[in-house]
């Protein structure tokens, strides 16, 4: 049996990216590759993640020139076979922008860069890379963002709920969804949603920071873990 | 085919980028309440945008804001947050 072979893209201003290839790595044992944006091919990998940062210094809108970096024409094949994609942060900017996911990533509603530990409930458990989850799951998770109010209208916002697309939202620690425990002014409170063929999985929070109690918390590893088992993963990599 | 560059006048494209009504915008409401406490008291609503100019070669008015218009739509504007309104000017 072969490791789970993950890449992590790593755009110019990523900041992330080691951050996800040392959890992937060490914490979860995946055989990593780290990819530069300007490669053109994903093969061999069986899951991909777009790390935080600042991808090109958040210029015109976050995530909106890295949506043309070179990898992404692979990246959105690589989600159309229905492979594993995870958006950390800016990584889950970026995806909004490449229409991999809906909405928007907004300037929080403080005005202020948000840099904490947060809380989030796991409403939908049944994504690539949350399967490690049951369905009411709170996490600790810490937050580091200045744009990550989650916006769409009215109507997407139905679709996602209808669909079963929002996969997180924040809460207290005793799980209650309000606005004291939104951090940044999301819709809905939401922290993390999917596409509709549950493959590609954006969240604002950090997993791969939270992968140990030495560094303050090990919550990421619930999440993370998930990958170990998804079927969306080749079987013989299994 | 539009895009050449070597032929026709020079316009330039200015492309006005709003947040879209609905869209919270704290950028603005942060410079209004800044308006406000130096005693602009007749301030009642700040939205902040973008304006980007762009300098290009186009064979005509209509040229010029079809170009305008692709490169919002394209990348300039995110249509989920924002609207966009191109205006052109020939320069040259």
């Amino acid at each position: 049996m072969s490791r789970i072979r993950a890449g992590v893209i790593s755009f110019p201003g990523s900041n992330g990216d080691h951050d996800a290839l040392y959890a992937l790595e060490h914490d979860l044992n995946l055989d990593v590759r780290q990819i530069d944006y300007r490669e053109t091919t994903l093969d061999g990998l069986d899951t991909v993640v777009l790390p935080g940062g600042f991808a090109y210094g958040d210029a015109l809108r976050c995530g909106a020139i890295a949506r043309f970096a070179p990898v992404m024409g692979s990246l959105r094949a690589f989600a159309d076979e229905g492979k594993p994609v995870l958006g950390i942060c800016n990584g889950f900017q970026v995806l909004c922008e490449a229409h991999l996911l809906s909405g928007a990533l907004l300037r929080n509603r403080t005005m202020k860069f948000h840099c904490s530990w947060t809380h989030l409930r796991f409403e939908q458990v049944n994504t690539s890379w949350t399967t490690g989850l049951a369905h009411g799951d709170i996490l600790r998770l810490p937050v580091a963002h200045g744009e990550g109010c989650f916006y769409i209208d009215h109507r997407g916002l139905a679709d996602l709920e209808r669909e079963g697309q929002v996969v997180a939202r924040y809460c207290t620690p005793e799980g209650d969804v309000n606005e004291v425990a939104n951090p940044n002014g999301s819709v809905a409170s939401i922290a993390a949603i999917c596409n509709q063929r549950r493959n590609v999985v954006g969240l604002m929070p950090h997993p791969e920071r939270a992968t140990n109690d030495l560094i303050g918390g090990s919550d990421g590893m619930r999440l993370l873990g998930g990958i170990l088992n998804s079927t969306l993963v080749a079987q013989e990599s299994r | 085919m539009s895009d050449s560059g070597t032929h026709g006048h020079r316009w330039i494209i200015e492309a006005e980028i709003m947040p879209k009504r609905g869209v919270n915008d704290p950028h603005g409401e942060a410079v209004m309440s800044g308006l406000k406490s130096l005693a602009f008291a007749n301030t009642q609503r700040v939205r902040v945008g973008k304006l980007i100019r762009i300098e290009v070669a186009a064979q005509s008015e209509a040229d010029a804001v079809d170009q305008g218009n692709r490169m919002c739509e394209t990348l300039l504007a995110n249509p989920v947050i924002e609207d966009f309104v191109v205006s052109v000017a020939q320069i040259g």
